[in-house]
């Protein structure tokens, strides 16, 4: 009760000190989990509303540019106003913001009240794959109809109309697309399918003029009843596994694959304190372990919450502005006082009211894939649910208390300390698969040991009383 | 694949072959019948078996399942209506199987975003079989009639996870199914065989259209949805046509309404629309091929 009591006057304090700033008092957000940790992970954000759908996909392209080219299959026929290149810096702050994170807290001195905060944030540069390459070059063959050709931004777009597959590939080829083994019967497919084909290389005249060092993010907007995303093209070229972030913006709730079961990350679980400098080697093992529990055929979801708040943030909430520009199209534009209101953990009473943001209508899901053209042969079809319940993946380390103790309550403290440690042990093992026995020797290296002894406080009554107040 | 049926079959064929022991064991069809007979010989038992396991199953199991409050709350709105509708068409005899079928299928088809939404589709599954007669048949399976009515009024509330199953509960169920179906129910069971008949050559046929590989056929047929659909709806045997070329046609016909629902106008919950459609039509075939109406627990 007496522990209760102080929680709750550390959170008043808190946000009294600090009115709607991101620190949030269910743990203190040290590190995260972003794109960045998977080689091969293309990101791509998807919005949904009625039948709009606007498509966004991060280039993180590392070659030559010249060598630059995809070939994306799209339900409709795209004209140059629905296209629009966007910048990588959204995509990836969506990213952070969405990433597993990892949270710490510090155990008060069971004989007193103390309360620390620390927040530490990890970044990286985020490598992705491109889906195809190949030189430009010019020549037309039979049996494909440009329906539209632009230029947008750095990007020199075609769209097909395709009556024949050998036809389509003859034509692809010729103009330097080298497209991998086995795409014939694929591109068939969506031709019978009537979709259409967004063909993309990069204009090196424009790129050079507008003086970017990387390629921008190329977004499409259309109007289909179709909502999915093709990830078959993509099986083709790739040596193994593919990874894809896929985050969606919707109003209603979160998204979910019809024809894929969808499976929460494992989240909330107490990991010993030195993964906080490996929390990727962690998450990365974590991960794999979970995809190989569901025998590679399950879709991830990583992150599902009302972009009005968040607990931890893991980074500073988007603008109203980046929500639009990702397709966001239904939130109102430059209303950028929005702040994130951290919310009581659940079963603990709100002592205050918390400050209503301005109104963001837009719920984030955050999904991660793995797979390849054996365990997911079927592109991604997807739904708006309403289920609106968050979810994020979410772990913590708890600081053990190691100063002296005059209490007797400080004396069971330390003596329960090792079970504590042994349960984290066995949790990073079960949720990772490295060997328990390792874990315990780095624990040991890393203040964690197992034969914690307890501090006594040999000052005298008098000592403590004016040393503390000093 | 392999795996799953080492792992799956021992149990499978243990319940299978009990099922078959119990069966055989039975007095012929016309000598007294006892408890125990009733008890095996109405297939009902079997399906509130079956998916009083599948649902314990995926409340355990499943990440998105319903909770035990949903269910809970669903089974006592479709028994208490039962229960009223009883008294009030002055039935002989209320009857808790049908009630507690109906809200085992709700609570393991739909999703809402409210658990209100329940009590709600369980009043009109029930409900629907009291008052929307034709030849004294009810006209529609009460938990397709509820899906249907639930995600048309409802579209912003109601939704249906197809996906959400994974392959070994999928096979497992699948193997109960056809094992309940061979053993009790073979009467009328012909119609879910009819159906998922229907329903593998109209996608494999559509693989072999498009030149996609038959992997993709396969995925699809994995649903969960699918095999509550085949076996507990449209093998309903109140619902559908009392001779057997008119549920042939029936399942056809459901079968592609569906097919065209779900891959033409993008309708993922086609087949439950395509059901609630074909229903309105067994009235005409059963007018137009004659045989005897099915009465649960009789032979």
């Amino acid at each position: 009760m007496g522990e209760n009591m102080i929680r709750l006057f550390a959170v008043a304090l808190s946000l009294l000190l600090i009115p709607g700033s991101a620190q949030a008092f269910c743990g203190f957000y040290v590190a995260k989990a972003d794109a960045s940790l998977f080689n091969k992970a293309s990101k791509v954000v998807l919005s949904r509303q009625d039948n709009r759908t606007v498509i966004t996909m991060a280039n993180d392209f590392q070659g030559d540019v010249e060598d630059f080219a995809i070939v994306i299959p799209v339900p409709a026929v795209i004209t140059k106003s629905q296209v629009n290149v966007s910048d990588g810096k959204i995509i990836d702050h969506l990213d952070s913001y969405t990433s597993p994170r990892l949270v710490e807290y510090y155990d008060e001195d069971p004989c007193a009240v103390r309360m620390y905060e620390e927040v530490m944030r990890m970044s990286g540069p985020v490598p992705m794959a491109a889906v195809a390459d190949g030189t430009p070059a010019g020549a037309k063959a039979l049996g494909v109809t440009i329906l539209d050709e632009y230029t947008v931004g750095e990007y020199d777009i075609q769209i097909l109309d395709a009556k024949q597959s050998d036809g389509l590939l003859t034509w692809l080829n010729q103009e330097g697309y080298k497209l991998p083994k086995g795409a014939e019967k694929i591109l068939k497919s969506y031709i019978k399918q009537d979709m259409k084909f967004f063909v993309t290389k990069v204009n090196l005249a424009e790129f050079e003029k507008e003086g970017f060092s990387t390629l921008r993010p190329l977004q499409v907007a259309y109007e289909h009843d179709k909502f999915m995303l093709p990830i078959r093209l993509g099986t083709l070229n790739a040596d193994g596994d593919q990874e894809l972030i896929l985050f969606t913006l919707t109003q209603e709730g979160r998204v979910e694959p019809t024809n894929y079961r969808t499976v929460k990350i494992p989240t909330d679980s107490d990991v010993p304190l030195y993964v906080k400098d490996a929390f990727g080697d962690f998450y990365k093992a974590m991960f794999t372990e979970a995809v190989e529990k569901e025998d590679k055929k399950a879709v991830f979801l990583e992150y599902a919450w009302d972009m009005a708040w968040c607990d931890p943030c893991a980074a500073d909430p988007l603008p109203n502005d980046d929500l639009r520009e990702l397709g966001a199209w239904w939130v109102d534009a430059s209303n950028d006082n929005v702040s994130p209101v951290p919310v009581p953990m659940p079963g603990q009473p709100r002592i205050m009211p918390a400050p209503m943001p301005a109104p963001v209508n837009v719920f984030v899901t955050r999904l991660h894939v793995r797979y390849n053209a054996e365990t997911f042969p079927e592109d991604l079809v997807l739904q708006v649910t309403n289920d609106r319940q968050n979810f994020q993946g979410r772990y913590v380390m708890r600081h053990p208390f190691t100063g002296p103790v005059s209490c007797e309550a400080g004396q069971e403290y330390y003596k329960s300390l090792p079970q504590r440690f042994e349960r984290e042990a066995q949790s990073l093992a079960s949720l990772t698969g490295w060997d328990v026995q390792e874990i315990r020797t780095k624990m040991n290296k890393n203040g964690q040991s197992f034969d914690i002894k307890a501090k006594t406080d040999e000052r005298k009554w008098w000592e403590k009383m004016w040393e503390e107040e000093r | 694949m392999r795996q799953y049926i080492r792992v799956l079959a021992f149990p499978v064929f243990f319940f299978m072959s009990l099922l078959h022991r119990l069966y055989t064991a039975l007095p012929a069809p016309g000598a007294t019948t006892n408890l125990f007979g009733n008890l095996v010989r109405d297939p009902r038992h079997f399906q509130i078996l079956t998916l009083g396991s599948l649902l314990t199953l995926i409340i355990l199991w499943s990440d998105f399942g319903p909770t035990v409050h949903i269910f809970l709350i669903t089974v006592l709105t479709t028994l208490l209506t039962q229960y009223a509708l009883t008294k009030l068409y002055d039935l002989p005899r209320f009857d808790f199987r049908s009630p507690l079928i109906s809200a085992l299928s709700l609570s393991i088809l739909l999703k809402a975003a409210s658990i209100y939404i329940f009590p709600l589709a369980a009043f009109l599954a029930i409900s629907s079989k009291f008052t929307l007669r034709v030849n004294d048949k009810h006209i529609f399976n009460p938990a397709n009639f509820a899906s249907v009515i639930s995600l048309m009024m409802m579209p912003d509330h109601v939704w249906v996870s197809p996906g959400q199953w994974g392959s070994t509960v999928w096979l497992g169920f699948a193997l109960i199914c056809l094992g309940v179906m061979v053993l009790s129910s073979a009467r009328r069971g012909d119609m879910a065989i009819f159906f998922l008949g229907s329903w593998a050559a109209l996608i494999f046929g559509r693989a072999v259209w498009l030149g996609d590989p038959f992997a993709i056929p396969i995925h699809n047929i994995q649903s969960g949805a699918l095999l509550i659909f085949a076996f507990f709806m449209i093998s309903d045997p109140k619902t559908t046509p009392n001779h057997r070329v008119g549920r042939l046609i029936f399942a056809f016909i459901t079968a592609a309404i569906g097919f065209s629902l779900q891959y033409g106008l993008q309708v993922r919950e086609g087949i439950f629309y395509a059901l609630f459609i074909t229903c309105l039509f067994t009235p005409m075939i059963d007018s137009l091929l004659k045989d005897y109406k099915y009465q649960w627990g009789k032979i």
